[in-house]
């Protein structure tokens, strides 16, 4: 089981908290072709290793917040806000 | 390939049982083949069978990266049914379904393939509404599907709470739905296919896919580079990995989906039982044990082990129904990664690169599908030309927009 530390309200247990996928998704504009379209709704990079994500901290404070969490061991290297940029080391 | 039958079996019992022999070849790795399978599950296995078998192309190695039938073609639940909303699922997985029903006389190996019905479960007005529905579009596909009403229920499972948390108000039967031994689909498939000349190289895996001028011409291994005219990879979790090797996306999340048995017990399960409210199954094994499973642990995990939390949901689900098995004890739990399409629907066929061809997506339903879907990639590659039963699951679908919204693909609500 995960243990995740929220920003906010420190290291609970995973089922206090909802995974969002992937972050730092950025909406194209609307004028794109189908492939570009489909590359922001669909694919994913559902990286085997360091993964960028969304939380949210839905039994607790309910603030969403972004981890930095190893899909092959699941150890979470870092924990940032929602508006921060993931650590450089990370990206 | 030696036949097994009634007669082998007494000479060899009559014989101390010394003169089996290994069932299929450990093959040296040839520098070039004519089609290379990565992934020696079920899907690669009965792909390469078939090829050899129905298209005449013996020149095939099937690779893998650990032990034949060790990813999830040894950690699903067993189960193979075709109770699908959708026409091109219904028709895909019915095709499934029926080879299923001949398979072990097709592949001379027992696969125990026991047709005991997939009893699906409704808990409110509300979902037996939609479970009507979803019973009639089957019929409309021309499968068999039955509604049972609350004491039909009792009657085919009499161990069921029917005034549980959330009671049972009837639901839909498909009877031909049927579940049998998983690793005896893989290894009865391998040898098989090892029998028609295809090389079966465990312990070799892909690093690199050799692709010039958009077309693949090899694979790169830990044991050295092979050249291919053509190239198809059938690895479930691990889809995305091969996919990036080639250069495109794909639009998959790999979970962790767990399932687990208890301890041996009598026959008292008669059917799989399935809800999609309290998002549970269970069956029981020819061994006697209660095999059970649920949601996947939802989040991206490549680690094939899951968490309790999902654990103790799925039992604590199971137990409601059935209260009679809280004295059981679990013996084991487990976890395969599945690449979950946004639809459910696998994704087959061509790829964006010539010659390459892949078989995923499969999600939490894979193990139904090995028939199929070695059937209709065979003949994708075979033709350059996806079989009319995979015509819409390919890749393309996302760009269009084409998606088959298949909720029941899991049988557990999404």
């Amino acid at each position: 089981m995960l243990r995740i530390s929220c920003p906010y309200c420190g290291t609970r247990d995973e089922v206090e908290f909802h995974c969002g996928g992937e972050a730092h998704i950025v909406r194209p504009e609307p004028a794109v072709n189908d492939r570009e379209w489909a590359n922001y709704l669909f694919h994913r990079k559902n990286t085997k290793g360091i993964h960028l994500e969304r939380w949210c901290h839905v039994f607790g404070c309910g603030q969403w917040f972004h981890i930095a969490r190893d899909t092959v061991t699941h150890e979470v290297h870092a924990v940032y806000e929602m508006t921060e940029s993931p650590p450089e080391l990370l990206r | 390939m030696k036949g097994y039958s009634t007669l082998s079996l007494i000479r060899n019992a009559l014989g101390g049982h010394k003169s089996w022999r290994p069932i299929w070849r450990t093959p040296d790795l040839k520098k070039s083949y004519d089609v290379v399978i990565i992934g020696a599950g079920g899907h690669g296995l009965s792909t390469a069978y078939y090829l050899a078998k129905k298209h005449g192309i013996q020149n095939i190695a099937v690779l893998d990266k650990g032990f034949l039938g060790g990813g999830n073609s040894g950690r699903n639940t067993q189960v193979t049914r075709s109770n699908y909303f959708w026409p091109q699922s219904a028709a895909f997985f019915d095709h499934s379904l029926r080879l299923y029903e001949n398979l072990g006389h097709d592949i001379n190996f027992n696969v125990m393939f026991s047709q005991r019905g997939v009893l699906t479960l409704a808990h409110s007005h509300h979902e037996l509404e939609m479970v009507r529905r979803w019973a009639n579009a089957i019929r409309i596909n021309g499968i068999d599907s039955e509604l049972v009403s609350p004491s039909d229920i009792k009657e085919i499972e009499p161990l069921i709470n029917l005034e549980s948390r959330f009671p049972v108000l009837g639901g839909f039967i498909q009877r031909r739905a049927g579940i049998s031994r998983h690793d005896a689909v893989a290894w009865g498939y391998a040898r098989a296919a090892d029998a028609n000349g295809v090389d079966i190289i465990q312990q070799c895996e892909a690093t690199a896919l050799n692709i010039e001028n958009g077309k693949v011409t090899g694979v790169e291994t830990d044991r050295g580079r092979i050249s291919a005219h053509k190239v198809c990879f059938a690895v479930a979790g691990h889809t995305t990995v091969l996919a990036g090797m080639a250069g495109f996306r794909v639009p998959i999340t790999s979970m962790a989906l767990q399932a687990m048995v208890s301890e041996p017990i009598k026959p008292c399960l008669a059917t799989m039982l399935s809800s999609n409210v309290i998002h549970m199954y269970a069956s029981q094994s020819d061994r006697g044990e209660i095999v059970l499973g649920g949601g996947a642990d939802a989040y991206i995990s490549y680690a094939q082990r899951g968490g309790i939390p999902v654990v103790e949901e799925n039992v604590a689900a199971l137990l409601e129904l059935v209260p009679a098995f809280s004295s059981l004890r679990l013996n084991r739990q487990w976890a395969g990664i599945t690449d979950i399409t946004p639809d459910t629907t696998p994704i087959m066929g061509k790829t964006p690169v010539q010659n390459l061809y892949m078989s995923g997506g499969w999600g939490t339903g894979g193990y139904k599908a090995i028939p199929a879907g070695g059937d209709t990639m065979a003949h994708t590659i075979a033709h350059d030309e996806p079989h009319p039963l995979i015509a819409d699951f390919g890749l393309d679908r996302f760009e269009t927009g084409a998606l088959i919204d298949e909720g029941a693909a899991s049988g557990v609500a999404h």
